[in-house]
C-alpha cells in the first residue's frame, strides 16, 4: 500500500529509490477515482492507456531517460483536445466528438512524461461557477458533498483535492481555475494572457481564456509552468516573452515586497470569515517583512457587467460552429437546413449555454453594439488603467478569491445573476490579462477552505509563486482529502 | 444602348480577388486546388474545436501590392473581424474578414473607356478575408434531399475591393474589371480567371436624371461570372430601373441574382440577405501592424504597371498606341516583347512579329508565351537575319514555324539546310560569279592567302539567295571558283 504524495518531488524521490513505480501510482490513483466515483469528477478515464504509459515511463526511469514530469499523473479538463478519447466540453453537442489533433499544452506535458489519467467534468463549455451545468451531471465538493466544488474547472479541482491525481489542468476565463481551487482548498494559477498556448483549448471567450495548473503544492505549480509556458507559433496571441525558471526563486525571502490591498475587494458582500482570513494572511505577510499598502481599483464595480458582455459576445461566435453540419450532435428530425440548426442547438446545448449565446448575440446586434460591446471594451481599458495605477505603489495584490466559501448545490442555480456576482473578485484579472493565483489561507467554521488570491503584474507569475510558497510553508498548508466516504 | 437617354446609371463594384499564395491565409494547407474534395483541409480551416488561425504574411504582401498599385493608403494598423452567419460551407459559423479598420483605403483606378475617354474610379477600401467552401446542391451524385460541402476552398485568401459609385455605364464596369484583371496578373497576386471564380464581382446600380448629383435607390446584382455578364446584367438592370421611373414607380432596394441562361436578373428571397453580421474584432488574431519602411520596400519592388508600360512603349519604342495596348495587355507578353526589343534595332518589326506570329502561335497551341520554344532570343536572331536580308520574310515565317517545332536556332536551321533550298550548281554558280565580280578587293586578299575572307564571301552569297542556298554546295563551289582564279594567276 502506497501513501499519498503532496508533490512530484517526493514522488520522484521514491521512484529514484525504487520504492514505488509509475505503474503502482497509476493503480493507486485509479483506485482512488473508483472509490470517489460519487464526486463525478471525471467524464472519461484512460485507465488502460495510462497503465501502458506507466510501464513505458518506468522503463525510461531505469535507463535514466525519463522526462521532467515522470511520475506526475494528471487530470485534464475536458475542454482540451487529445487525439484519443472524446473531448466533450461537458456538452451533449460534443458528446462523441473525437479530435484528430492534440492541444499544444498536452503535447508539451506528454513530452515530459506526464501521464493523463482522464478528462475532468466541467460546466458546459466552461460556462458556470459551480460545475452544476455539465451535461454529464454535477460535481460534488469532496469536503462536503452537498456543496459545489466551484467551477467551471470543478472536476479538475476535485481531482486534485481528493488525490485522484498529482495535478490537473484547468482553464480560466473569469475565475474558472481560481474559484474551484478556493472552494476545494488547492492551489490554482491563471497565467498571464498569452503565457500559455491556447491551441487545442476549446474556446469559450478567446480574449480571456487561459490554461493553468491546479496542484497541491506550489513547487508543482512552478514546475508545471516551466513546461506549459512559452510562445506557440500556432497561437497568434501567445506572447514572445522569455520564460524564466519558475522554480528558481521560490524560496527567496519576501522582505520589502509591496503587497497592495485593493479596498474595493474588501467591501460589501464579502463574508466576514473570509475577510478575517485575509486579514490574518496580510498580517502574516507583514511578519515576513513584506509591506502591505492600501491601493484603489476604482472601476471594479463595472467588471462583472463588462465581463459578461465581452465573454458572451465572443462565446456567441465561438459556439456558432456547433451547428450539426460538420461534427458533433445533429438533430435527426430536421427537414431543412434551418431546422437542422435550430433543432440541433436547441436540443444539444444546456440552458446556461443558450442563455449566454443569446446575451452575446444581443450585445453584438446592430443597434446595440455601441451601447454594450463597444462600451464594455472602453471599460476594459479603464480597468487596465486601474491596475497600471496600482502597480505604481505595489508589486502584487492580495484579495479574497471569492466572497464566500463553497455554497450549497442548488443554492444559486436558479438565479443566474447571483451566480454571476460570485465572480466579482476574479473577472478583472481576465479582462486585464494579468496572472493570478488562488491559495488556501484558512477555513470557515464548517471547515470549508478559504482562498486568498494573489494578482501579479504581467508575466510576474514567479512573484506570485514565491509568495504562495511562504504561505503554504508557514501559514495555511494545503489539505488533502484522504477519506472518500460520502460526507 | 438605351432609349432612356434622360437617365444615367450610377454603378459601384465589389470585387473579390482570390490570391494565388501557395498556402491558405490562416493555416498551412495548400491554397491551389487540384486534390479531391475535402482533402486540402486541417483543424484550422475545418474550424475544429480548439484550432486557431495564424496569419500568412504572404497574403499581406499581396494585399500591399494591390494597395500600392491602386494608390490606396495602407493603414498602419488594420484589424481582423468576425462576420457571423450560419452556412454549411462556413465551418466556424463566422468568416474572418476586416470591417472597421480595413487594410487600405482611398485609392483610385483610372479606366480607359472604349470611346478613348478616361474614367477615374475611386477605391473606397480593400480588405483581407478568408474564402468559404463550396456547397453542391445540383451535382449528379447529390440526392434530392441532401447537399454536399467541399471545404478545400475554406481559408483561401481573398481581397475584397470596394469602389465608390463612380462608373457611369455598364461598359465602363466591364472595362474596370478588365483593367483590374490585368493589374492583378501584372502584380502576380491572382490568376484573374473570372469563370473559375478567381475574380468575383457584385455590382450595385442606381439611376438618376442625367446632369443631377443625387443618388437614387440602388439595387445589388450578384451571380455574374464573366465581364460580359456583368455588363449585360447592369444593362438589364439599368433598363429595368429606367422603365420603373418612367412609369412613375419606385425602385425597391433589393438584391438580384443574374440568370445568365435567361438573361434576366431576379430578386433573391428577402431572407437570403437579411443578415445582421454582428461584426466584432477577431480576438484570435493580433492587429496587422504595417511599418512605413516596409511599405516603401514593397513600393520599390512593385513591377511597372500596365498603364505606365503602355506609355513607355509609345515614347521609348515609338510604337503606335494600338501596338502598345496589345503588347501590354498581358504581363508575360510585354516581358517577351521587351526581351526581343532589347536585341533588335527595329522595335516596330519586333512588335509586328510578337503581335502577329507569336500571339497567333500561343493561341493555336494553347500555350503561354513563356512556354513557346521560340524564345525571345531566338526570335531576335531570326529578326536580325531578316533585317540583314540574309533571309526573306517568307523564309523567316518558315523558320519561325520550325523553331516552334524544334527549338533549334534559326542559324542552325539555315545551316542544316532544312529549308527549301537552292542547290543546283548552275544558278548558284551565277550568283557566286556576280558576288566575286563585285568584291574584287576581297578576292585578291583571298588569293594572297587571307583565308578568312572565304567566310565573308560565303555570307554574301547566302544573303544574295536570301539564305536559301545550300551552304555546303556554296562552300565547295566557292572554293572551286577561287581555285580556278588562283590557277589563272
Ligand atoms: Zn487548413
Amino acid at each position: 500500500m502506497i501513501h499519498s504524495f503532496t508533490d512530484l518531488q517526493s514522488i520522484q524521490g521514491k521512484l529514484a529509490a525504487g520504492a514505488t513505480s509509475c505503474a503502482e501510482l497509476t493503480e493507486y490513483y485509479l483506485d482512488r477515482i473508483h472509490e470517489g466515483a460519487h464526486l463525478n469528477a471525471f467524464i472519461s478515464l484512460f485507465a488502460e492507456r495510462a497503465r501502458a504509459q506507466a510501464v513505458e515511463i518506468d522503463g525510461k526511469q531505469k535507463k535514466g531517460t525519463a522526462g521532467r514530469l515522470a511520475g506526475m499523473i494528471m487530470a485534464i479538463k475536458d475542454n482540451m483536445v487529445l487525439d484519443y478519447g472524446a473531448t466533450t466540453c461537458g456538452s451533449h453537442i460534443l458528446e462523441h466528438f473525437q479530435s484528430p489533433y492534440t492541444a499544444t499544452v498536452l503535447k508539451k506535458l506528454a513530452a515530459e512524461d506526464a501521464i493523463f489519467i482522464g478528462k475532468t467534468n466541467m460546466d458546459e463549455f466552461a460556462m458556470g461557477s459551480s460545475t452544476e451545468n455539465s451535461a454529464f451531471g454535477l460535481v460534488r465538493n469532496p469536503l462536503d458533498n452537498d456543496r459545489v466544488p466551484g467551477g467551471s474547472s470543478g472536476g479538475s479541482a476535485v481531482a486534485v483535492a481528493a488525490d485522484f491525481c498529482t495535478a490537473a489542468l484547468g482553464s480560466d476565463t473569469g475565475g474558472s481555475i481560481r474559484q474551484p481551487a478556493s472552494f476545494c482548498g488547492v492551489i490554482g494559477l491563471k497565467p498571464t494572457y498569452g503565457r500559455v498556448s491556447r491551441y487545442g483549448l476549446v474556446a469559450f471567450a478567446s480574449s480571456l481564456d487561459q490554461i493553468g495548473p491546479l496542484t497541491r503544492s506550489v513547487d508543482d505549480a512552478a514546475l508545471l509552468m516551466n513546461v506549459l509556458a512559452g510562445r506557440d507559433p500556432g497561437d497568434s496571441t501567445s506572447a514572445a516573452v522569455d520564460v524564466p525558471d519558475f522554480c528558481a526563486d521560490l524560496d527567496k525571502p519576501l522582505k520589502g515586497l509591496r503587497i497592495g490591498i485593493p479596498q474595493e475587494y474588501y467591501g460589501e458582500g464579502l463574508d466576514e470569515t473570509v475577510r478575517q482570513a485575509l486579514q490574518k494572511t496580510s498580517e502574516f505577510l507583514r511578519d515576513m517583512q513584506a509591506i502591505p499598502v492600501p491601493v484603489s481599483l476604482p472601476h471594479t464595480e463595472y467588471s462583472i457587467a463588462t465581463y459578461y458582455i465581452l465573454a458572451n459576445a465572443e462565446a456567441s461566435a465561438n459556439l456558432a460552429r456547433y451547428d450539426g453540419a460538420h461534427y458533433g450532435a445533429r438533430a435527426d428530425a430536421a427537414r431543412s437546413l434551418e431546422e437542422m440548426y435550430v433543432q440541433t442547438r436547441s436540443q444539444a446545448f444546456g440552458a446556461e449555454v443558450k442563455r449566454r449565446i443569446m446575451l452575446g448575440t444581443y450585445v453584438l446586434s446592430s443597434g446595440y453594439y455601441e451601447a454594450y460591446y463597444a462600451k464594455a471594451q472602453q471599460v476594459r481599458t479603464r480597468l487596465r488603467d486601474d491596475f497600471d495605477g496600482a502597480w505604481q505603489h505595489c508589486d502584487l495584490l492580495l484579495t479574497p478569491t471569492c466572497p464566500t466559501t463553497a455554497f450549497r448545490i442548488g443554492e444559486k442555480a436558479s438565479d443566474p445573476l447571483t451566480m454571476y456576482l460570485s465572480d466579482v473578485y476574479t473577472v478583472s484579472v481576465n479582462l486585464t490579462g494579468l496572472p493570478a493565483l488562488s491559495i488556501p489561507c484558512g477555513q470557515d467554521p464548517q471547515g470549508l477552505p478559504i482562498g486568498a488570491q494573489l494578482i501579479g503584474q504581467p508575466f510576474a507569475e514567479g512573484t506570485l509563486l514565491r509568495v504562495a510558497k511562504q504561505l503554504q510553508l508557514h501559514h495555511a498548508p494545503t489539505r488533502q482529502v484522504l477519506r472518500l466516504e460520502e460526507r | 444602348m438605351s432609349n432612356h437617354i434622360e437617365y444615367e446609371p450610377v454603378i459601384g463594384l465589389e470585387v473579390h480577388i482570390q490570391l494565388s499564395t501557395v498556402s491558405k491565409i490562416f493555416c498551412g494547407c495548400r491554397a491551389r486546388f487540384g486534390s479531391e474534395a475535402n482533402a486540402q483541409v486541417c483543424p484550422v480551416c475545418l474550424g475544429l474545436p480548439g484550432a486557431l488561425p495564424v496569419l500568412n504574411r504572404k497574403a499581406v504582401d499581396y494585399a500591399a501590392r494591390l494597395a500600392l498599385a491602386t494608390g490606396c493608403e495602407i493603414n498602419p494598423r488594420s484589424v481582423f473581424a468576425r462576420k457571423n452567419y450560419f452556412y454549411p460551407d462556413l465551418p466556424k459559423g463566422y468568416q474572418i474578414s476586416q470591417f472597421e479598420q480595413p487594410f487600405c483605403e482611398n485609392g483610385m483606378i483610372t479606366v480607359e473607356t472604349a470611346s478613348g475617354g478616361k474614367r477615374p474610379v475611386r477605391i473606397r477600401r480593400i480588405h483581407l478575408e478568408e474564402d468559404a467552401g463550396k456547397s453542391m446542391h445540383q451535382e449528379a451524385y447529390v440526392g434530392d434531399d441532401e447537399s454536399l460541402v467541399d471545404l478545400n476552398r475554406c481559408g483561401v485568401p481573398l481581397l475584397e475591393l470596394v469602389t465608390e459609385p463612380d462608373l457611369t455605364a455598364p461598359e465602363e464596369a466591364a472595362a474596370f474589371l478588365a483593367y483590374l484583371r490585368q493589374l492583378v496578373r501584372y502584380l502576380e497576386i491572382c490568376d484573374g480567371n473570372m469563370e473559375e471564380g478567381s475574380l468575383r464581382c457584385d455590382a450595385n446600380i442606381s439611376v438618376r436624371v442625367r446632369g443631377t448629383f443625387g443618388l437614387g435607390t440602388k439595387t445589388e446584382l450578384k451571380n455574374m461570372n464573366s465581364f460580359r455578364h456583368v455588363e449585360r446584367a447592369l444593362a438589364f438592370e439599368y433598363e429595368r430601373q429606367c422603365a420603373l421611373l418612367t412609369a412613375g414607380q419606385a425602385v425597391q432596394q433589393e438584391t438580384l441574382l443574374w440568370d445568365a441562361n435567361r438573361n434576366i436578373a431576379t430578386p433573391m428571397r428577402s431572407k437570403e440577405f437579411a443578415h445582421d453580421y454582428r461584426y466584432f474584432p477577431e480576438p484570435d488574431l493580433l492587429p496587422v501592424e504595417i511599418e512605413t519602411n516596409w511599405i516603401e520596400a514593397q513600393r520599390r519592388d512593385l513591377p511597372e504597371l500596365p498603364q505606365a508600360k503602355k506609355v513607355r512603349y509609345q515614347e521609348a519604342f515609338f510604337l503606335p498606341a494600338y501596338d502598345a495596348a496589345v503588347l501590354t495587355e498581358d504581363a508575360d507578353v510585354a516581358h517577351y516583347y521587351e526581351q526581343v526589343a532589347d536585341r533588335v534595332d527595329d522595335k516596330k518589326l519586333a512588335s509586328n512579329w510578337v503581335m502577329g506570329e507569336v500571339l497567333r502561335a500561343c493561341k493555336e497551341r494553347g500555350e503561354g508565351v513563356t512556354d513557346l520554344k521560340m524564345t525571345p532570343a531566338l526570335l531576335a536572331d531570326l529578326l536580325g537575319m531578316l533585317t540583314r536580308s540574309e533571309i526573306n520574310s517568307g523564309m523567316a515565317k518558315q523558320i519561325f514555324e520550325q523553331v516552334l517545332q524544334t527549338g533549334k536556332s534559326p542559324h542552325d536551321l539555315v545551316a542544316e539546310g532544312g529549308l527549301s533550298q537552292i542547290d543546283d550548281h548552275d544558278s548558284l554558280q551565277s550568283v557566286i560569279q556576280t558576288v566575286l565580280q563585285a568584291q574584287q578587293k576581297d578576292v585578291s586578299a583571298y588569293l594572297q592567302g587571307n583565308e578568312k575572307v572565304l567566310g565573308f564571301l560565303m555570307g554574301l552569297v547566302m544573303k544574295a539567295t536570301s539564305g536559301r542556298a545550300n551552304p555546303r554546295t556554296v562552300t565547295s563551289l566557292l572554293r572551286e571558283e577561287l581555285a580556278q582564279l588562283k590557277n589563272r594567276l
